[in-house]
């Protein structure tokens, strides 16, 4: 397992003594502000990816951001890594500490500073939850675009980390898109004001490069966010499928009409039986496959856009094309999607969630893949796709409980994402590569490729403190997981068509 | 037709050598920025599309590879660069619109360059072949190193190819023209920009408020409808894309101001601006350090786009600075790619 840090492989960690960090750190920090117990540590073992657990050192709370300068520049001195943590609501262990560093909570940093409604933006702290930005600006007609599916508990700040996606990114973007300035405090305890409320900034476009860096070149402690207005109107139709690739077949063909949803969402038959069971979303359980399809913009429009829409997937071999007759039948649709993670749990006890994302046209040979892979592997898996942009999530059914079953589900994990590289894809569309994905990373970048990833992080943090062992892999271990997987360049799979 | 192999020798070779390189694509935007001392290196003959499918929205083609080229090929499948980059001339490339990392009048409303760009193979400074990011819309995977190349002017890397996440065409357009002051224009289209409708260029020519609506046809009847004004050519869009309206076009300087596009720019900035407000243009010589104090002070930063070449972008702030300097030495190490074009010392 990936859950322990392994000097031989990821390199240098620094730790010195407990009574070292409290000494150091303490003083800096308010009251009750620095946790070192195991009772106090122990709801920041982990993040959303809950098979990987570990102590920390210390957590850190720090309320203000004098104070985040100041531990950040005490570990600096110290050498000892620095986990910066959001809500934790994180998939892929970017969050995870390891023994012996200070895990930077940025939970106290949870207040909306500023909501200029002409300006179509807010100021927030980055502990802020998503949803959070959205109900505070509801009232002005506006709304904060992207919704990863934790938007009710993740924060902003997790967010900026990962680069979020969600549902609707497809037509609204991702957070890199619906940003305009960052502050970010560095390992040295330096402020860096990256973007800024005008549309673009002289020099390199750091806030663009902060977006996505899983916590590895600074500590974001502001941000400036960009509102939209509401759509007048947004509907969605469902339409079922009696063959899991005509229905892949359908996505490509709303996308080439010019068409652009605001959400476009697949589930293949065990994903969608098991929503059904859990939601009562009212999908057809006997079908193969569902789309979700949702246009929202001026209310003529829509009518006329649902209308080319239902004709698309009519003529594209679906077999039954509704659409939510009121608002009420639309969020019920929408039930089903959002709780079809849950629903695994009517499946498997354990479901392992996979983010790969490929070219659209490569769909329906890579389900057919996935089906084969788990067959090898002896797992079950239920597909949920972002179709619209190509972004999958395998969902793979496994039972922690048998001896062995977690190890299969890893590996058949790793599988598909070397499947999505292979394809032309990429090895995580929206959870981030993290400490689960950190081996994929060696098949999908050359060693050159991860050289440079380690050169910009060092531009930043020379010392390497920042959030260690995650998202760029070291030499030595690209070196010991090619020894045991096939690497880039001898391929498996031969008889794959590549694009 | 591609010419990796030779321009790896020349980034080699200069590599080896510590000898800068000027690199060029069309030529088109070799006004904008610091004048760089070093051996011409030209990309324009390394070109040709890789791979377009409508259907995945996504196109993949070499630096060289003329604007005007993807445009026309995009257009034949009704679709688009939703950031329309300015062309400043026939002879425009992919690679130098993206170095230069500018974007044209749909920007507040679709987004810059940097946002469709989703991957670029580039040379690093010792002439090493990487590729970041990807074809695919939804990919975080590693740092986001090929956004880095937007904007950067070629000093990270001689960018060889680049793929763009391209937009379908609105289904229907429209572009009108009001009379209405600069100011009172301003504030109208900051009011218009609160609620969902179908703008796509908002600029004021100093005399009249220029607005350009698409979306379905709906919603862009009805938004006119309510607009009154009269029609005009859509190609006006083209000319404040290019500078070339009246009120950009000349040979003197031209000052480009980026501030919050609510914020309110002393009168002295003169009645002309594009982004709905945010960039205020200015054609007459102004004492540069104010001019950046004044900037700053309203959000923003000025340039000065076209004109002496001395200082040509606002100074940074030193920590900002000082990671510019440090990640251009992780990604060219010897200093070799278009040293001094954004600021002197790299």
């Amino acid at each position: 397992m990936l859950d322990t840090f392994d000097d031989q492989v990821d390199g240098p960690f620094g730790q010195v003594g407990t009574g070292i960090l409290r000494r150091r750190l303490e003083p800096l920090l308010p009251p009750g502000g620095l946790l070192t117990t195991i009772e106090g540590m122990t709801p920041y073992e982990t993040d959303g990816l809950a098979a990987y657990r570990s102590l920390p050192g210390a957590v850190a709370l720090p309320e203000t951001v004098p104070q985040v300068q100041a531990v950040l520049k005490a570990c600096s001195d110290l050498g000892v890594p620095v986990v910066a943590r959001g809500a934790g609501t994180g998939l892929s262990g970017g969050a995870l500490p390891f023994p012996g560093c200070v895990l930077l909570s940025l939970s106290k940093f949870n207040k909306i500073l500023e909501i200029d409604p002409q300006a179509r933006t807010a100021r927030v702290q980055p502990g802020v939850r998503n949803l959070a930005i959205s109900e505070a600006v509801a009232h002005l007609g506006l709304f904060y675009a992207p919704d990863p599916s934790s938007q009710l508990a993740c924060s902003i700040g997790g967010n900026v980390a990962e680069n979020a996606g969600g549902v609707h990114c497809l037509k609204y973007g991702l957070t890199v898109h619906n940003i305009l300035s960052l502050e970010v405090v560095t390992i040295d305890g330096d402020i860096l004001h990256l973007g800024s409320e005008a549309l673009d900034t002289p020099g390199y476009d750091l806030m663009a490069l902060m977006t996505g860096s899983e916590g590895l070149l600074g500590v974001v402690t502001e941000v400036l966010v960009k509102l939209t207005p509401l759509p007048e109107v947004a509907r969605v139709i469902l339409a079922s499928f009696d063959d899991v690739e005509v229905a892949a077949g359908a996505v490509a063909k709303i996308m080439a009409a010019g068409i652009v949803p605001a959400g476009l969402e697949m589930m293949d038959g065990p994903a969608l039986r098991a929503a059904e069971d859990f939601a009562q979303a009212g999908y057809p359980k006997s079908a193969a496959a569902i789309l979700l399809c949702e246009l929202d913009g001026e209310a003529a429009d829509v009518t006329e856009e649902i209308a080319r829409v239902s004709n698309l997937l009519t003529e594209a071999g679906a077999v039954e094309v509704r659409v939510a007759k009121d608002e009420a039948e639309r969020k019920k649709f929408w039930a089903g999607r959002k709780g079809a993670f849950p629903a695994m749990g009517r499946l498997a006890p354990d479901y392992y969630c996979i983010d790969g994302t490929i070219p659209r046209r490569a769909l329906p040979k890579v389900l057919t893949e996935i089906g084969r892979l788990a067959d090898a592997h002896g797992l079950g898996v239920a597909n949920v796709f972002h179709a619209g942009d190509g972004n999958l999530h395998p969902l793979i059914l496994y039972n922690s409980e048998l001896e062995g079953d977690s190890e299969r589900a890893e590996a058949l994990g790793g599988a598909i994402l070397e499947l999505c590289v292979e394809v032309g894809g990429t090895i995580t569309g929206e959870h981030g590569v993290g400490r689960e994905k950190i081996n994929q990373m060696c098949v999908q970048f050359t060693q050159g490729e991860n050289d440079a990833f380690h050169a910009l992080k060092a531009a930043f943090d020379p010392k390497g403190l920042l959030n260690p062992g995650k998202t760029i892999p070291t030499l030595a271990r690209c070196a010991e997981y090619g020894a045991l997987h096939v690497h880039k360049g001898v391929l498996p799979h031969p008889h794959l068509e590549r694009f | 037709m591609d010419q990796t192999q030779a321009l790896t020798e020349a980034v080699q070779g200069a590599a080896n050598t510590h000898r800068p390189l000027r690199l060029v694509g069309g030529g088109t935007h070799e006004f904008y920025g610091r004048a760089v001392d070093g051996k011409t290196l030209s990309i324009a003959g390394h070109k040709g599309i890789i791979d377009y499918d409508p259907s995945e929205l996504v196109i993949t083609a070499r630096a060289g590879t003329l604007v005007s080229e993807i445009e026309a090929l995009l257009a034949e499948n009704q679709q688009m660069l939703a950031f329309e980059p300015p062309r400043f001339g026939p002879s425009a490339t992919l690679g130098g619109a993206v170095a230069t990392g500018l974007s044209g009048p749909r920007r507040p409303f679709a987004g810059a360059l940097r946002d469709f760009v989703l991957g670029a193979r580039i040379l690093d400074g010792r002439g090493q072949s990487l590729h970041f990011g990807g074809t695919v819309f939804k990919n975080v995977a590693g740092f986001d190193a090929f956004r880095l190349m937007a904007g950067a002017q070629g000093g990270l890397g001689l960018i060889l190819d680049v793929s763009l996440r391209v937009t379908p065409k609105p289904r229907s357009e429209r572009a009108l023209v009001l009379d209405l002051g600069s100011e009172a224009a301003r504030l109208r289209v900051v009011d218009m920009m609160r609620h969902p409708l179908p703008l796509s260029g908002a600029f004021h020519d100093g005399e009249r408020l220029h607005l350009r609506l698409s979306g379905g046809e709906a919603a862009v009847t009805g938004l006119a409808r309510d607009l009154g004004g009269e029609d005009e050519p859509m190609a006006v869009w083209q000319d404040i894309a290019n500078l070339a309206h009246p009120a950009l076009a000349g040979d003197g300087p031209l000052w480009r101001i980026a501030i919050g596009q609510t914020r309110i720019a002393p009168a002295d900035w003169g009645p002309v601006w594009d982004w709905a407000g945010g960039v205020r243009w200015i054609r007459q010589e102004i004492d540069a350090p104010n001019l950046w104090d004044a900037a700053a002070a309203l959000g923003g930063h000025a340039t000065l786009f076209r004109g002496p070449r001395d200082q040509v972008f606002q100074p940074l702030a030193p920590a900002v600075r000082r990671l510019h300097e440090r990640l251009k030495t992780a990604m060219d190490p010897f200093g070799i790619f278009n040293p001094g074009r954004l600021y002197e010392g790299f």
